[in-house]
């Protein structure tokens, strides 16, 4: 029972660091991209080649599994998203999902369909004893990875310069503008950063999820469902969400096999009839 | 459009009620009125039928697709609904459809209308859901929603829906006992072009109609709408019923015409697929649902010729290109290209 519940705490939290990007696009900044799993995507097969062609080690990965996606978003987000900000929300739609079936096309031919493996370090396998419950090294890892980054997110949202900039440039642009905040720079960072995260909670999530050329089409309804439940003030409500998504999922699975995903569905669109805006709406 | 009484200089009469009421009448009459286009366009699509025997398999599976967009046009072009779940109506009808011929009855009309009527039943269940607070992102998230909730059931529902292997043993009896469904697929492409075409007529109809215009207002501003005593809420209720009504035939027709039914039909690239080829055709004009099916057949044909496993690159690619260059500036561009040809002629 209770190892269920630290499972489910830990792929909850896996779920955030994959959205949580999406999160900050989709609810701060209010553009639609569902080409999200994309950047994930870049993330675990950087780690799964990296791993498995040249032999690096697991840890030594996720840097890399965190840089190259960042680039590609901080690129794609320069050369291509930040021209569709003001379009519609259909505009935005089509394009993301046209992203999405190259991005899982390409991948497809450059390595093939079938799924990626890692083999984890020895001290990340098995199981430990905690007062008693066995607990999964590896879910134990994650969820202390990602409280870490979940901290530190939070922190810089809201007590750093860069923080507060990017709360001013969501909130009203022009004015931004006007005080002298480079808009734009902060924007395509704030992507890049959103884009890494995902590749590294793609790469931290191949052994739960796995990775094949289709993860982007296949995890894109977790995320939006992730960020919409969440609601779109912060970080805190997409947080919630995630473990509330990690643990009704992993539960579902569980004790009742035969309903499986079903479940998600409906806890999404329960939570969206009683809250149209998301658990934590923002104050008006 | 009787709003240039507005600009007029107070000094002039203002016009009676009655001249109004009467050029409002005419104003409305014009948009309905039939362009020598659509009459091209029908025949040509006639002609089809008698002039390309050889590709009646693809061109009734094109009128299917278009009888599907124009649905989904219905409620995005002309409702300004955003629908990635577009797909569950279509699904429902050809499950329905499909059910109806095993269990109930091999006649074909009777399985194309209960298609037709499961899939509008749901429509008017689900649609209270679109109308909570609307934002486009909600809207988004609970259509794509019910579309996995209804795939994950029908997966699960093996005894019902044979899950995973598909519907199998639909056996549709010969149209009014007369003309039975052959292996080249002429009968089924006579049948699908004969329903879309009066589908399109009834769908031509409603949107001409003030129904029609007061979903043009409520698309373009709600607010507004409301204030002017439109009842939003109702209409945007009514058009998405008629809307999965339309889808739901579309996937009756394809159950029918196919003879099979599998989990695919209710996959998410259906809902994805058809906003794409609503796209390429343009949206809010009724054809374009017809001719986007057309050019979206076209390119799969000829991109999975070239390259049977990696064509949805280039549908992505398309997509974005579409997306970058603008949607208007591509199917403004005929009307651009028409106005500018006229205008040197002058």
């Amino acid at each position: 029972m209770l190892t269920i519940l630290i499972d489910g705490i830990a792929y909850g939290m896996l779920l955030f660091v994959l959205a949580s990007g999406l999160a900050v696009t989709l609810g701060l900044m209010n553009f639609i991209n569902l080409a999200h799993g994309a950047f994930a995507m870049a993330g675990g097969y950087v780690t799964a080649l990296l791993m498995n062609r040249w032999g690096v080690p697991f840890l030594a990965t996720l840097p890399f599994a965190f840089l190259v996606p960042a680039l590609a978003g901080a690129f794609a987000e320069r050369t291509l998203y930040a021209r569709l900000y003001r379009r519609s929300h259909l505009d935005q739609v089509l394009f993301s999902i046209g992203l999405v079936f190259m991005a899982v096309t390409a991948t497809d031919y450059l390595f093939g369909s079938q799924q990626q493996l890692v083999q984890l370090p020895g001290w990340l396998q098995g199981r430990f004893d905690l007062f008693g419950i066995p607990v999964g090294r590896y879910r134990a890892f994650l969820i202390v990875v990602c409280s870490v980054l979940v901290i530190g997110l939070q922190l810089i949202l809201n007590r750093t310069r860069f923080g507060s900039q990017l709360r001013a440039a969501v909130d009203d642009q022009r004015v931004a503008r006007g005080l002298g905040i480079g808009v734009a720079g902060i924007f395509a960072t704030t992507f890049a950063v959103g884009s890494g995260l995902a590749g590294l909670g793609g790469a931290l999530g191949i052994e739960i999820l796995g990775m094949e050329p289709t993860f982007p089409l296949k995890f894109m309804v977790y995320f939006l469902i992730v960020v919409t439940i969440g609601g779109t003030t912060g970080l805190i409500g997409p947080f919630i969400a995630a473990l509330i998504i990690g643990v009704g999922d992993v539960a579902g699975k569980y004790y009742v096999p035969e309903v499986g995903a079903f479940l998600i569905y409906l806890l999404m669109i329960v939570i969206l009839i009683l809250r149209p805006q998301g658990l934590i709406a923002r104050a008006r | 459009m009787p709003t240039d009484t507005l600009t007029q200089p107070p000094t002039a009469v203002a016009p009676t009620t009655q001249g109004l009421h009467e050029r409002a009448l005419r104003n409305l009459g014009r948009t309905g009125r039939w362009r020598p286009a659509e009459f091209v366009f029908w025949a040509l699509a006639a002609a089809t039928f008698f002039f390309l025997p050889d590709q009646h398999l693809l061109l009734g599976e094109i009128a299917i697709l278009g009888l599907f967009a124009l649905s989904l046009d219905l409620i995005l072009g002309y409702a300004g609904i955003v629908s990635l779940g577009h797909g569950v109506f279509f699904g429902v009808g050809a499950y329905v459809a499909g059910l109806i011929s095993i269990h109930m009855t091999g006649e074909p009309i009777t399985g194309l209308l209960l298609g037709g009527v499961a899939a509008a039943i749901l429509g008017l269940a689900t649609a209270p859901l679109l109308l909570l607070r609307a934002s486009d992102l909600t809207r988004l998230m609970v259509t794509l929603g019910i579309a996995m909730l209804f795939y994950e059931a029908a997966n699960k529902a093996a005894w019902l829906t044979g899950g995973a292997d598909g519907l199998q043993g639909i056996w549709i009896d010969p149209i009014f006992g007369r003309f039975d469904f052959d292996l080249m697929g002429t009968t089924s492409y006579a049948y699908a072009l004969v329903v879309t075409f009066l589908l399109f007529l009834v769908a031509r109809r409603i949107v001409t109609s003030p129904f029609g215009l007061s979903l043009a207002a409520i698309r373009d501003n709600p607010m507004r709408a409301n204030t002017i005593g439109i009842p939003v809420g109702k209409r945007l209720v009514a058009i998405y019923t008629i809307s999965a009504l339309y889808a739901g035939i579309a996937g009756a027709l394809l159950a029918q015409t196919t003879m099979f039914v599998s989990l695919d039909v209710l996959a998410f690239h259906r809902s994805a697929d058809v906003l794409l080829v609503l796209v390429l055709g343009g949206v809010g004009y009724l054809y374009g649902g017809l001719i986007g099916a057309i050019v979206f057949k076209l390119l799969q044909d000829t991109l999975s010729t070239l390259t049977p496993q990696y064509w949805m690159f280039w549908l992505g690619l398309i997509l974005v290109v579409i997306v970058l260059i603008g949607r208007e500036r591509i199917t403004g561009a005929p009307a651009t290209l028409w106005n500018r040809v006229r205008g040197m002629g002058k």
